[in-house]
């Protein structure tokens, strides 16, 4: 019978009667020997064979420890068809050992080991009623025994007191690290904190790797650099980095930039940011506005610039507006000028945070951001 | 043996009693009256347990996570969790005289100055793999089969915390080397904790210990990956395993099973020696990828460097759906009073795999809720006679998938020549309607093969031998199935639609829940709607006379194949010896 025959909403409650099962449980099977069983030939066999699969492991183990001491690794390392002789061979001597024994036991299970099947009553999860009364009667004389319904007032108290001792499991967690806030007033290091980068006005874009500064005439059009400020490389005076360690790294993952190149006619400039190019060279932030990734597929006649992470696409000929994906900002653009030498600088800091999106940000349109300190 | 069983018997008659004492009996004596394991060995030294090949899925699980501590042991010996700037001079020449972090550098050290370094290493990614692989799977399997159910809920509810800080575990694994792809991945988790609206940047700063990179993060997810989650995931473990005994394994339906029994084999010695010998396997397979398969080449990709990426940036598989979610969503961010709030990157990465994991432990809830069945459920039900369960993992397995793929967008349009967004837009549509439609067909072939069942029951299985009637009408001779396996199939429960109570009582007040009672019966009726129910004995023995009466009818040309089948042996039914060759052949 199906369901439509029952009618759901049935207001008698009445559930249709149980239909007698078609077929009565006819038991266990009958067991079946099997060849081990019966026949001493295929017992002695299989016996042989699981013996056999373990001493053919230790024989692999004693493989393992001739490959550990022969096979050499670091700068001559032992090849064996083109791979590391030591990893694959220990790998491969320590799997079959393993294997073997394995194999081995699971055979002795299978073969030799009794396979009458054997039943088990189950018993429901419940504890009985008797088991239950005596609980909750015990629960009810430690209860009366502590007095803990009858004395609100110590019961509460302490529910507050052990309740409280999270706020000291929370507050120890503060010094973890400092805050934005701390960081941004505190400036331990030069653009520190979320508002900031180590960006100003007059420093030097130089390429990522070498550090060299850039020159207006070294770019042509179609051209794409990826640049750092000046400041994460040892100044020219007296050779010793200005930035290092975590300032260093906070500066690297907050400064880097591209500049890329373009024709001046292909540039729509950002209300207020008309000279923020230099002969049709831009530059904007590296670090995604999604999540933080460095993006660096540029296509040069789109002006597309897409994040390798999650394939946001910005298009760096009119603002680095968002053309795709899934970033809900343009990239912030490093207003650029070029120094007596020829050289391109940065006007001031990024007007704007880079990177990712956090709840404290203000986030303003380009028209209304002003100049900053230009 | 039979015969050797009783030599053994007699030869061990007497060992353990104490006026005949031995070594170990004296061991095991002194063991007894200090933790007293008599009694505790007494029920469980012969434990029954059932045998199916589905019931192995949660072991490669729990023995992967053992090889995981071993060789995570090791790696700890040598792994150096520190962000301090170090100067590579190990054997790797590529990268001698590269500056690069601690952790990233003691990783190359053990990657090719330690022998078996490598080993390890790659094994305990490959582990890392198989844990989360196989933990997935075993969630399958019980839920397709109704293991969930009652007695069972809470082992549900664990084995899902499991696969969340198995996630985790993987994640901060993945994290500690420290080199370009692992150091890509924590900055985008610090994209994902900014994104969090009040407390995202706080979170993030606690975290790093100060602003993005800082030098505090590889030691702190060391802590949290040696640690915090092993520990809980091991507690977690035991209590997977205590509940697994205390409640017994399931069982397949079948002769002699009963939702009051347990069928199988005694844990001593059978299953002793095929888990155990299981352990060896898994451990093998396990060693035998770390030696031959290569996995996380660090060295390729070199130190991190935030200013760099490589293209084609992806996460270890298991993180790959929400990545995809965040790939395809919508670049919907909200400005206001100052204040930003990235909902592009909180719903896909921070809201969704919250909720989806709050669905999954829900489930069993969910299930028994919609259909009102509050009883013990040992025997396990096969896929088909639950579509609508069926039907709704399938459905969250598409939906699964779907994001699983949008995470390897670039990939697929890398490979298949394709266009990143048409791929991202049709996902965006797809993630919806794909699970929609997997419903639909999932809970639909499920009735079908139903029906086939019944099919069976009644009329038989097709034998494939064609009779022609003397009036010229061709028909598929069936055969009844034997009644082991008649039995099987008809050991299942009825469907039975939860039918609530009366609105309000006699009084006129309503009754607690009488309104959600309504809704629990629109949505219990739906659950079984279409369903098709075992055929009652009435029904069967119907069917029976009439397959007689058939047969009877067929009789006539019984022992006449078809022509072209004279020599067809269809599992006996006639001797093909004794055809006569046609036309002088």
């Amino acid at each position: 019978m199906s369901d439509h025959d029952t009618p759901a909403g049935d207001p008698t409650g009445h559930v249709p009667a149980v239909p007698e099962e078609p077929i009565a449980n006819p038991g266990l099977p009958e067991h079946t020997w099997r060849p081990t069983d019966v026949d001493e030939h295929s017992e002695k066999r299989a016996e042989r064979q699981v013996a056999a699969m373990y001493l053919a492991s230790m024989v692999c183990v004693v493989l393992f420890v001739v490959v550990y001491f022969t096979a050499d690794i670091g700068d001559n390392w032992t090849t064996f068809l083109g791979l590391g002789a030591s990893t694959v061979g220990l790998g491969v001597t320590l799997a079959a050992a393993l294997l073997l024994i394995g194999a081995g036991t699971i055979q002795w299970a299978r073969k030799l080991m009794s396979d009458h099947e054997i039943s088990e009553l189950r018993h429901p999860a419940r504890s009985s009623d008797e088991d239950r009364a005596e609980v909750l009667e015990k629960l009810a004389a430690g209860g009366e025994d502590s007095g803990i319904g009858r004395r609100p007032l110590i019961r509460n108290t302490l529910l507050g007191s052990v309740g409280l001792l999270g706020a000291p499991a929370l507050v120890m967690l503060w010094d973890l690290g400092p805050t934005n806030a701390k960081v941004t007033a505190e400036q331990p290091y030069p653009g520190a904190g979320l508002e900031h980068t180590v960006w100003s006005k007059g420093m030097k874009v130089v390429r990522d790797v070498v550090g060299t500064p850039v020159r207006v005439s070294d770019l042509e059009i179609g051209d794409l650099v990826n640049g750092e400020p000046e400041a994460i490389f040892p100044t020219q005076e007296n050779g010793q980095p200005a930035l290092h360690g975590v300032a260093l790294q906070v500066a690297k993952s907050k400064a880097a930039v591209v500049v890329v190149r373009m024709d001046p006619g292909d540039i729509t400039p950002g209300e207020g940011r008309e000279n923020w190019s230099v002969d049709g060279i831009v530059c904007y932030s590296k670090i995604c506005t999604h999540v933080g990734c460095p993006i660096s597929l540029y296509e040069r006649t789109t002006h597309h610039l897409l994040c390798p992470c999650h394939q946001s696409t910005f298009d760096l000929s009119d603002s680095g507006r968002v053309v795709f994906g899934p970033a809900g900002r343009h990239l912030p653009q490093l207003p650029l000028d070029v120094d007596d030498e020829g050289y391109l600088i940065a006007r001031s800091d990024f007007t704007e945070p880079v990177g990712p999106s956090f709840w404290e940000r203000d986030t303003k349109d380009i028209g209304d951001q002003g100049e900053a300190d230009l | 043996m039979s015969i050797d069983t009783s030599k053994v018997a007699t030869s061990n008659k007497g060992a353990a009693t104490p006026d005949k004492p031995n070594k170990v009996g004296a061991v095991a004596s002194w063991a007894d009256e200090r933790l007293g394991l008599g009694t505790a060995m007494k029920k469980q030294i012969r434990k029954v347990f059932p045998d199916h090949w589905s019931f192995m899925l949660g072991e490669v699980a729990l023995w992967s996570f053992i090889v995981l501590l071993l060789t995570g042991v090791f790696l700890t010996l040598w792994f150096h969790p520190s962000m301090a700037e170090v100067t590579y001079d190990g054997s790797y020449s590529r990268l001698r005289g590269v500056e690069m972090s601690d952790a990233m550098a003691s990783t190359l050290h053990i990657s090719f100055d330690v022998r078996g370094g490598l080993l390890m290493r790659q094994m305990h990614h490959w582990a890392a793999m198989i844990f989360i692989a196989a933990m997935m799977i075993h969630l399958l399997r019980v839920y397709f089969t109704g293991a969930f159910r009652k007695p069972r809920e809470l082992n549900w509810v664990i084995g899902s915390l499991l696969l969340l800080l198995g996630t985790l575990e993987g994640f901060t694994g993945y994290s500690l080397p420290d080199d370009l792809l692992s150091g890509t991945g924590i900055r985008a988790a610090d994209g994902f904790m900014k994104s969090m609206p009040l407390v995202g940047t706080y979170m993030s700063f606690l975290l790093f210990g100060g602003e993005f990179p800082g030098d505090s993060i590889i030691p702190r997810l060391y802590t949290v990956h040696v640690l915090l989650i092993p520990g809980i995931l091991l507690a977690l473990i035991g209590a997977h395993m205590l509940l697994l005994v205390f409640h017994k394994h399931t069982q397949w339906p079948g002769p002699g099973r009963t939702e009051e029994n347990v069928v199988g084999f005694p844990l001593m010695p059978v299953y002793m020696a095929k888990a155990g010998g299981f352990f060896f396997i898994v451990f093998g397979v396990t060693a035998l990828m770390g030696g031959l398969l290569g996995i996380n080449p660090i060295w390729k990709y070199g130190p991190y460097d935030p200013t760099k990426v490589t293209a084609g940036s992806q996460p270890d598989w298991y993180m790959g759906w929400p990545d995809g979610a965040l790939r395809i969503m919508p670049g919907w961010e909200f400005h206001f009073w100052g204040h930003t709030f990235a909902f592009n990157v909180f719903l896909p990465i921070i809201v969704l795999p919250g909720l989806m994991f709050t669905i999954l432990m829900l489930l069993p809830f969910l299930e028994s809720w919609i259909t009102g069945d509050k009883r013990e459920h040992h025997l396990l039900e096969r896929p088909r006679n639950a579509p609508t369960r069926t039907a709704l993992m399938v459905s969250l397995m598409t939906f699964y998938g779907l994001l699983w793929a949008a995470g390897g967008n670039d990939i697929i349009a890398i490979k298949f020549g394709m266009s990143i967004n048409a791929i991202t837009h049709f996902m965006r549509v797809a993630v919806f309607v794909g699970p929609a439609i997997a419903f639909f067909i999932a809970r639909r072939w499920c009735i079908s093969l139903q029906r086939h069942d019944e099919e069976t029951l009644l009329h038989g299985y097709e034998t494939g031998i064609i009779m022609r009637s003397p009036e010229g009408g061709y028909s598929e001779k069936h055969l009844p199935i034997s009644e082991s396996r008649a039995y099987t199939l008809t050991a299942r429960d009825r469907d039975e639609v939860y039918v609530p109570g009366e609105e309000t009582d006699q009084n006129g007040i309503p009754t607690p829940g009488g309104r959600l009672a309504g809704l629990r019966a629109k949505l219990s009726t739906l659950w079984y709607a279409d369903n098709i129910q075992k055929p009652t004995a009435a029904e069967l023995e119907e069917a029976h006379h009439h397959a007689e009466h058939e047969h009877a009818l067929q009789a006539a040309g019984e022992g006449y194949p078809a022509d072209g089948h004279q020599f067809d042996d269809f599992g006996g039914t006639h001797e093909t010896s004794e055809q006569p060759l046609r036309g002088g052949h």
